[in-house]
């Protein structure tokens, strides 16, 4: 049985006057799939997140979530996606409970005290939830945004670079926490991250951008091998500096 | 209903941020409290020069209570906006669900909340301290009120989107929007004590008429009838300012997701 389409990406183009931030791009992640994006500081991946999030109008190409055009669906779309991202914190200035009591309205979360309490208790955010999310430390913050992440369930969830700065356990705690609500929801993911063994732990497969484009598709455990390279971080450092060498 | 939840979320977050850490409240109250004071007195002393035929307590706090309601009402729609600057929760707040309008519409319930509460507070002091009493307008306080909030929210949605547009480092130019209109509104003085010029200008502003009725109800005691097209005026030019400047502010918000300003918007 063929698997439910969550994100399809055609022609994907942002452009600033002359500079293609993102170049042409074609794509799709189906349910219960995760997917790496990876590539340098500058590729292209965080305005491909963006234009997925609609926080950022592409210059041309087509977002299609859950087989509805992004662009004219925008706010029924985004009900059913949600974001994690190192550079985008919850508001410091409210307690933990305030923060995902907020979003929850945002996203129409039923029985949302309920679902609060659950994700206070699944994040081990519990003993924190009277606390402004600003006094947190990086790992309790990290779990707060993973919990608002999830607060909806959503069926496409982005996260860039969600455990970037994390010492490894608390990287390992969350990216259990992830596995275990893509095994149980069959939300589809699309990931960012500079941390290789990570996506080779947790992408089914992974997309290469260098300079706007996507250079390399495949499954990160086999990839390597294909370009004769030891591992997923020698590949991208590859394609980092030589991105012309690998292509096809 | 769920337009309504997302609204809610916009004022709830503001009612939490009060909750958090009063001292917020010094913004709702304390400065209000010492402008009605300072004025308080000034107008009980110019009452004992003996000159006038009218009492000053009666126009100036009037014309003091009406005025920092306008500034309130842009100030709740401005620090509502400013809340996510200074919290950096642009991205978070327009990757959900969240329209636009029920961002606006959100600001705008935080200001009437705000601004109703400094509103109370003025007329407390006023009465107890100064013997004023700005409920003796009668019923006619309610479409000046009116008038102004819809004046007020406007002066809010502008300064919103000239940050928007041009960084957070615009908040100087949102602030004293309404100090920069006040010497064309009539507040103190009537409009016609303008330069001919000058006048154009005021009576292109919904809030002189509301100076100017508000002048005329406390000097003669009474309502007449050629406040009506005044108050028709005001409240026209009211809600065309405002559907105009929310269609700015859309414009602006256009503009923002095609430069990718929402992303990087503290950087700006």
């Amino acid at each position: 049985m063929s698997k439910d389409l969550n994100l399809k990406v055609t022609g994907l183009t942002k452009e600033y006057g002359p500079t293609k931030a993102v170049d042409n791009i074609s794509f799709s992640i189906t349910e219960g799939e995760v997917v790496g994006l990876l590539g340098p500081n500058g590729a292209g991946k965080t305005t491909t997140i963006n234009m997925i999030l609609g926080v950022l109008e592409p210059s041309g190409g087509d977002i299609e979530i859950f087989c509805k055009s992004a662009k004219e669906n925008r706010s029924l779309v985004n009900e059913h996606l949600n974001l994690a991202a190192v550079y985008a914190q919850l508001p410091e200035n409210l307690t933990v409970w305030e923060n995902l009591y907020v979003f929850g309205l945002l996203y129409n979360i039923q029985d949302l005290k309920g679902r609060i309490k659950y994700l206070l208790k699944e994040f081990d955010l519990e003993k924190f939830k009277d606390q402004k999310a600003g006094v947190l430390s990086s790992g309790e913050q990290s779990r707060l945004n993973l919990a608002k992440a999830i607060l909806n369930e959503p069926k496409l969830l982005l996260l860039d670079e969600p455990t970037a700065s994390l010492d490894p356990s608390t990287s390992r705690l969350i990216r259990e926490k992830i596995r275990k609500f893509v095994d149980r929801t069959g939300a589809a993911i699309l990931w960012t991250s500079h941390n290789m063994n990570e996506i080779e732990a947790m992408c089914d497969r992974v997309l290469f951008l260098s300079h706007g484009k996507i250079l390399l598709e495949g499954n990160p455990r086999t990839l390597p091998k294909e370009y004769n390279k030891k591992d997923l971080e020698e590949l991208f450092i590859a394609v980092a500096r030589e991105p012309l060498s690998l292509e096809l | 209903m769920k337009n309504l939840k997302r609204v809610y979320a916009v004022f709830i977050r503001q009612v939490f941020l009060l909750r958090g850490n009063p001292i917020r409240l010094v913004n709702i109250f304390l400065w209000l409290s010492v402008d009605l004071l300072l004025w308080g007195f000034i107008s009980r002393y110019l009452d004992t020069l003996g000159k006038a035929t009218f009492s000053f307590a009666t126009v100036l706090l009037g014309a003091v209570i009406l005025n920092e309601f306008l500034t309130r009402v842009q100030q709740g729609v401005m620090t509502t906006f400013l809340e996510d600057v200074w919290s950096r929760n642009f991205l978070n707040f327009f990757a959900s669900p969240l329209k636009i309008k029920e961002y606006v519409g959100g600001m705008v319930v935080s200001s009437i909340f705000t601004s109703a509460a400094g509103f109370s507070v003025m007329i407390m002091i006023a009465g107890l301290g100064f013997g004023f009493n700005i409920l003796r307008i009668g019923f006619y306080l309610l479409p000046f009120l009116i008038i102004l909030f819809l004046f007020g929210a406007t002066l809010g949605i502008l300064a919103i989107s000239i940050i928007l547009r041009f960084g957070p480092s615009a908040e100087w130019i949102g602030w004293p929007i309404p100090f920069a209109l006040s010497p064309f509104m009539g507040i103190f003085y009537p409009v016609s004590a303008l330069p001919h010029a000058l006048q154009a200008v005021a009576r292109a502003i919904p809030a002189s008429y509301v100076f100017e009725g508000m002048r005329k109800i406390l000097m003669t005691g009474h309502f007449s009838n050629d406040l009506v097209p005044m108050l028709l005026v005001g409240s026209g030019l009211a809600l065309i300012y405002l559907v105009l400047m929310y269609l700015i502010f859309f414009k602006v918000y256009r503009y923002v997701l095609k430069n990718g300003l929402i992303g990087r918007f503290g950087a700006e």
